[in-house]
């Protein structure tokens, strides 16, 4: 096999892990979806052991980019070049799946974002962190409920032929209404479209709320899958929805793509190799009781040696010299 | 008398020298903490806004050092905070604390009631002795208010990393333990001598971000996260629309008199927002368009969960934005907002207006 300059994206998030690689065409070559199970160190490094031995031995990483809430975390075990919030991530990758994108509506397990862009770059956007109803979980949740495997649940929306309202605005009402509706006896096909609906009206009025959403319009997110939801979209916004190729994957996309464009400007990389998934890395946190603020201090260790801190609102511990003398706890 | 007040960003560097002047014991309470809302959380209303919970929190925080007289200011329109002595003294009754509570208002356009209020908590009869000492102090906050705009507009430029964060903390430290408004003079002087020496980069072209909002949540860094600190690590030159110092004046002499110094700011919210609606949102409407004409590349409104002046604002500035095309973001804030989602829209908000700034300076050059 002929050797290949690679870029590697991660996007750690509390629900999901993706690693990608992209070529220097930007293709992706590579791409793993995992469940973080709260583990994320652990997933990470089995992710990236699996994603070595898919490689040929004659490929060379040269830039590496993370993203996702772990971002920082993941970027001290593989040594990033690139560490950039899931906003930018997504945007990068939206802009090169189609370059006049004008809206990314992007539904993942554990929050759901809007992007707008005008001519080629990020307008405004809105972030949801909070309420569950507008998130994957939810929609896994009550797939398990239901009793339906959930990669049948968008395919089941589509056969409904009467639609049934379920109240949207919170994941606890939606819930309930939904059993109530079954309790009603409407067939499962309509309740599964109505949640769609609900969730969609849910996503368009919190998250949407206030924003031109002009066309093209992509649709990212691991909840893209989901056929159901994206004909609510269409439905309710009465424009056609793109789904990207590698949909699930596009915040470590666009960080790859971010890795790229920083190598080409510095040719260089911090990526610490694939001997990483043999070091051993624990996170150790404690409450410093110095001051009022009390803060939840987190230590990063390296085979038992401190290689960073955070948390601490004034910076006595962060800004310490990582050495051995300094270990607490 | 042992009196004490709620902490609002600078208030307390006055408020100590103030009544340290004129003999009156003040306990300031501890600056506001996780602790300090705890306490307030679980006393207060549920969807009371957050400043009511925090400044509970430094109540009984200082009841615990001893004090018995609380001091707050009073009604800025028709917005809850007019409301907060009042509802303040009866939630810290039914906690079992008697305390006395003076608050800074002239009811019914009563001056007369306002200046004896100021004599009481003062602890004297002496109006000129009273005057001079309070134009002191607010000259006291307003040189703090000066310095920590300062030390905003350096943090972006500095040569040395870090170095105004070590300064800010030391200046924080020690007001604390400063003693009249003698002492208060002294350390403003030496931090801003401090200042003049730190060495800063000329080359840097920082963004410049405004701040606008809701005041307690603009100047109380616990309580929006200490945004001013984590825009300036990303590299940004902030400015804040709100000073505590300009404020105190504002309601404690023009207010009461039927007086405003924000002509200008008015003026500016003039094609949006022609009248008060309590809050700050006529300020914030008015900083939003002054900030969008005087050449910022964002703009950033802070909003305490549930307050109606600021919603009401929220629902105008898409207008503003348009008009100027200056991005604007709002970030509500709460004792359940997540730091790292906050995070995130802060890079995202910086990266926007970086990469639109670059864009710009492409099409000029
Ligand atoms: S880390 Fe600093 S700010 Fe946090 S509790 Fe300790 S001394 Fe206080």
């Amino acid at each position: 096999m002929r050797h290949r300059n690679l870029f590697m994206g991660i996007d750690l998030g509390s629900v999901s892990t993706n690693i990608l690689l992209i070529d220097e065409n930007e293709e992706v070559v590579e791409k793993l979806y995992l469940r973080t199970q709260g583990k994320p160190i652990k997933i990470l490094q089995e992710g990236i052991k699996e994603i070595h031995k898919r490689l040929s031995p004659e490929d060379t990483i040269l830039g590496v980019g993370t993203t996702g809430s772990g971002r920082n975390l993941a970027s001290m075990i593989v040594g990033a070049d690139v560490v950039k919030n899931e906003i930018t991530a997504h945007g990068v990758a939206g802009l090169k799946e189609r370059e006049d994108v004008r809206t990314i509506l992007e539904i993942g397990g554990q929050d759901s974002k809007i992007i707008i862009l005008r001519d080629g770059i990020i307008h405004d956007f809105a972030m949801n962190t909070v309420c569950a109803a507008g998130t994957g979980s939810f929609l896994d949740r009550q797939a398990a409920r239901l009793d339906i495997p959930i990669e049948k649940f968008g395919q089941m929306a589509l056969k409904s032929t009467n639609s049934v309202r379920i109240a949207g605005r919170c994941a606890v009402f939606a819930e309930s209404d939904m059993i109530h509706k079954q309790q009603l006896g409407h067939n499962s096909e309509d309740i599964i479209n109505g949640l769609c609906q609900a969730m969609v009206r849910n996503y368009l009025s919190n998250v949407g709320k206030g924003k031109e959403i002009k066309p093209p319009i992509l649709f990212q997110g691991g909840v893209a899958a989901n056929v159901g939801i994206k004909k609510a979209f269409e439905e309710a916004l009465k424009e056609e929805v793109i789904i990207p190729e590698h949909y699930d994957v596009m915040g470590s996309l666009g960080v790859a793509i971010l890795a790229k464009e920083n190598w080409e400007k510095s040719n260089a990389t911090d990526f610490h190799g694939f001997d990483l998934v043999n070091v051993k890395y624990e996170v150790k946190s404690f409450q410093c009781e110095d001051c009022p603020n009390q803060c939840e201090v987190v230590q990063f260790l390296n085979n038992g040696e401190i290689r960073g801190r955070w948390g601490d609102r004034c910076g006595k511990w962060s800004e310490l010299k990582n050495t051995r003398e300094n270990l607490l706890a | 008398m042992i009196v004490t007040f709620p902490h609002m960003g600078n208030v307390y560097i006055g408020g100590k020298a103030l009544m340290d002047d004129l003999g009156v014991d003040v306990v300031v309470p501890p600056l506001s903490t996780d602790y300090a809302l705890e306490i307030g959380t679980t006393q207060s209303p549920e969807f009371i806004c957050s400043p009511l919970k925090i400044n509970i929190g430094n109540y009984v925080q200082s009841i615990q050092k001893g004090a018995d007289t609380v001091l707050i200011t009073g009604s800025c329109g028709p917005c809850r905070f007019g409301y907060y002595g009042v509802m303040e003294k009866e939630i810290l009754m039914d906690m079992g604390y008697d305390v006395d509570f003076i608050i800074f208002e002239a009811p019914d356009g009563d001056i007369g009631e306002l200046i004896r209020r100021m004599q009481k908590a003062t602890n004297t009869r002496n109006i000129a002795k009273m005057a001079k000492s309070i134009w002191v102090a607010q000259g006291i906050i307003k040189e703090a208010d000066r310095i920590e705009r300062r030390m905003l507009h350096l943090e972006a430029v500095e040569e040395d990393k870090g170095t105004i964060k070590k300064i800010r903390k030391q200046f924080k430290n020690q007001a604390r333990l400063a003693k009249g408004s003698k002492g208060m003079r002294e350390l403003l002087r030496d931090i801003n001598s401090k200042l003049d020496k730190v060495l800063i980069d000329n080359e840097q072209k920082p963004l410049k971000i405004g701040l606008i909002g809701e005041i307690y949540t603009l100047i109380e860094p616990y309580i929006n996260l200490h945004i001013e600190e984590k825009l300036a690590a990303l590299g940004v030159e902030v400015d804040r629309s709100l000073c505590v110092g300009e404020w105190v004046t504002e309601h404690l002499v023009y207010r009461p008199m039927g007086l405003t110094r924000d002509k200008k700011i008015r003026k500016a919210a003039q094609p949006y927002l022609d009248r008060c609606i309590g809050g700050h949102a006529w300020e914030t409407i008015g900083y939003a368009a002054h900030y969008s004409q005087s050449g910022y590349d964002g703009i950033i409104q802070l909003l305490p969960f549930g307050c109606m002046p600021e919603i009401v604002a929220e629902s105008i500035l898409p207008t503003i934005q348009k008009d100027y095309k200056v991005p604007i973001m709002t970030l509500v804030l709460d004792e359940l907002t997540g730091e790292a989602g906050y995070m995130t829209r802060l890079e995202a908000f910086v990266d926007l207006i970086q990469r639109k700034k670059e864009r710009r300076e492409r099409h000029e050059a």
